[in-house]
Formats: C-alpha cells, structure tokens, sequence
C-alpha cells in the first residue's frame, strides 16, 4: 500500500465517514460530554486512547479469536482498555475523573468502538487498524469539540472556562442543557449536511443498525428494518 | 422510607430521565421509536433487562468484588449483562414463546446499550442498598418507556411535516428530542413540592 492510501485511512474517519456527524454513532457521550469544552475535549482523548489500543489488539489477535464468540471477545478487550483510562485519570486527573463520571466507564458500549473492532479491525492489519483507530478518534474528537465549543460559547459565554466578556449578557444557558444538546447536534448534522449535499462519495446514513454493534449479536444486517417487519407481522 | 423509595422512583422517571435528561440509551431511543407498538415493546424490554441486570449485579458487586476488585466493575458488569440478555432470551424462548415472541426480538439489542450498564454503575455510584436499587431501575425503566412512548407519538407527526431538505431524517428528529426534553423540564421540582413539607 502506498503512503497517499494510509492517510487516506486517517482522513476518512475525520471528514468523510465521520462517526459522529456521518455515521451518527456514539451519541450518548457526543450529547452528554459537550456541555464544555474540557470535559469534551478529555471525552474524546479518553475513547481515541481506547480506540487506538482496542483496534490494535483486536487486529493483531484476529486470526486467533474464533468467529462465534468474537463480540464477547471485543467486550473484553475494549473493557480491560477502559479500566486502565478510568484508574489512569482517577490517580492523575481526579478533576476529569469527576467531571466525565459515569460517562466514561460508558466508553465500554459506545458504538463507535465496538462498531470499528467488528467492520475494520478484525478485517485488516494491525498498522491498518491502529490508524483507523487514529482517524476515528480524531473525527469523533473534532465533532465533540466543535458541539462542546457551540454550546459553551453561547450556552454559557465562556471557552474551556475563560470567559468571553462581551457575550456574556446574552448567554442561553439551556444549550449547556439537555435540550440544547439535542438542539445543537440536530443543527450541527443539518449544517454538515448541506455543506456535503452535492458532494458524491459521502455516505449518507440514518439511524440504523448497520454501524451497531449490535447487529453482529441479532445476525441481522439491518436489524432495524427487520424488526420493523417482524413486529408488523406480530401486530 | 416509603417517601423516600418513592422519590428514588419518581426521580428516575420524571426528572433524572436517563434518555431526555441524562443521554443514556439514545441508540434505541432514536432508533426504535418509529411506531408506537415498537417503541412500547424497547421500553418494556429495556426495563425488563434493566432490572434483572440490577438484580444480578448489586450482589455480584457487594458480596464479590467488595471491597478488594472493585476496578473489576466495568469487565464483570459488562459481561455479566450481556451473558444475561442471552440467558433470559433462551429462558423466554423455551418457557413462555409468547413474551420472547413480543420481545425477543429487541433483547440482542440491549446488550449493548449504555442505560443497562449505566443504570448498574449509577446504582454502585449512588450507595443503594439492594432495595433502593431495584426501586431506582424501576424508575429508570419506566422513564425510558415513557421517554420513548411519547416520543414515537411525537415522531409519528414528523414524518408528515415538510422539513427543510438538509433537515430531513437525523437533524429534524434531533430537534424534536430537544423539544421533548425541554418539555420534560417542566417536572423538575414538582417531586419534591408534591412529597416535600
């Protein structure tokens, strides 16, 4: 392979197949994380770290894991990585430990990580993967931060806490909210996708299984779609 | 303490609401919630899950892991939830065909959904005894199922509006979500002022 295709690699998880503004993946700490930019920012190094180190491993051991129980095996790895990013910050960065909560043992189920392991890393070798891994993480990374970065300087007048002093009487604090969060990523998609509109080449995807995943566990490509059929059948 | 239990259950459903107030669980919650009869059977199944996972995980941690393993809880969780939603599939499909039939199709699914593990670490987080646990995931539950009810009836209209193109699919459903959880805080505080005094 040459050199153009490996950052071909990288730069298709940052723009192309973005995980979080194209594939729509990982939601949950895409919306919860982004109420400042720090805690966002530290979200995206967290998953990046265990996306890098989950894709390596489960390249480099994928002719070794049989394929029948392949996603326990993910689970497992991914979960080991998460344990060792959670005991890290908690002895280096409390602050960060404190501030991601919950949010970030959750790295463990958050479908870009196991999506990737399950489309790209089990396919592909261990240098392949690990920049899969790179691209992804900075894609998600960049999404989390522009979102972190809309939200905070409206939501609350300040960027990654320095206040910002002639905004700082017109503040709309419920983007720093649940709802703002919501708000912002719903505009943020619209906007990436009328700028990618009569761009060819660029996967359009709705809210479905195919970058679950889950799907592998159902057997279903498109489990959604076959769910919908079967409860109509049930009804 | 029954003011209290109820609090922890009212809190889980109205206010902490893990879809609309916390994002947990917003795979399913965005994804299965075209129809209403889907939507109510995630949500039962979800509960269901929730709940059993609870009531497997609250001893595993407390009897096992305490005080010594407790960096284990991640891997141990994790795997003890999705061994479970595969458990309770193959108990469903053998005993009562009928439920695996309703809602076996949504078990795989929840595996790897962050409200289950999320609601078992909360539950840790939060020092419940065994009791309030249940009670908490109960709430969590039933806020999901209501989370998503409402939110079908709300996406059921959707379809029909004629959004901007660049809108259209994800972004106008993203909306709505925020609408729907800026309606949710209303309730907070009403808990409190209802049991309060």
């Amino acid at each position: 392979m040459t050199k153009e295709n490996k950052l071909m690699i990288i730069l298709r998880g940052i723009i192309m197949e973005n995980p979080v503004l194209i594939l729509v993946l990982g939601t949950c700490p895409t919306l919860a994380t982004t109420t400042s930019v720090i805690s966002a920012f530290s979200m995206g190094i967290a998953a990046t770290i265990v996306l890098i180190c989950s894709n390596v491993v489960i390249s480099a051991l994928r002719k070794i894991i049989p394929d029948s129980v392949r996603i326990p095996c993910y689970i497992v790895i991914i979960a080991a990585f998460v344990t060792a990013v959670q005991m890290l910050l908690q002895a280096f960065l409390p602050d960060i430990y404190k501030m991601l909560g919950v949010y970030l043992a959750l790295i463990v189920v958050n479908c870009i990580i196991l999506g990737r392991a399950e489309m790209y890393a089990n396919k592909n070798t261990v240098l392949d993967s690990a920049l899969d891994g790179v691209g992804m993480g900075l894609g998600f990374l960049l999404a989390l931060i522009i979102m972190a970065t809309l939200r905070e300087v409206i939501g609350n007048a300040t960027f990654a806490g320095i206040e910002i002093p002639f905004l700082a009487d017109y503040k709309i604090p419920v983007l720093t909210q649940a709802p703002g969060g919501f708000l912002v990523y719903g505009i943020v998609i619209a906007v990436m996708n009328k700028l990618t509109e009569k761009k060819g080449g660029v996967k359009r995807k709705s809210f479905s299984c195919e970058g679950c995943p889950s799907s592998a566990t159902c057997n279903k490509s498109t489990c959604s779609n076959t769910s919908n059929k079967e409860v109509e059948e049930n009804a | 303490m029954l003011k209290e239990l109820i609090l922890i259950l009212m809190g889980g459903v109205l206010i902490n609401n893990y879809v609309l107030q916390q994002f947990l669980g917003i795979c399913p919650f965005l994804g299965v919630s075209k129809k209403v009869n889907q939507a109510t059977g995630m949500g039962i199944a979800v509960t269901f899950v929730m709940l059993v996972a609870t009531a497997a995980t609250w001893p595993i941690y407390h009897y096992i892991l305490a005080p010594d393993y407790t960096y284990l809880q991640i891997i141990v969780f994790i795997l003890v939830i999705a061994s479970l939603v595969q458990f309770v599939e193959i108990i469903l499909k053998k005993f009562i065909p009928s439920l695996h039939k309703s809602l076996g199709i949504y078990l795989p699914l929840i595996t790897t959904n962050c409200a289950v593990l999320g609601v078992t670490l909360n539950n840790i987080t939060a020092e419940y005894n065994f009791l309030e646990s249940m009670i908490s995931t109960l709430g969590v539950g039933l806020g999901f199922l209501l989370a998503m009810v409402l939110f079908a009836g709300v996406r059921s209209r959707i379809e029909n509006c004629p959004a901007p193109k660049c809108f259209k699919g994800v972004p106008i459903t993203l909306v709505a979500a925020s609408i729907v959880a800026l309606a949710f805080f209303g309730f907070s505080g009403v808990v409190e002022n209802l049991l309060g005094a």
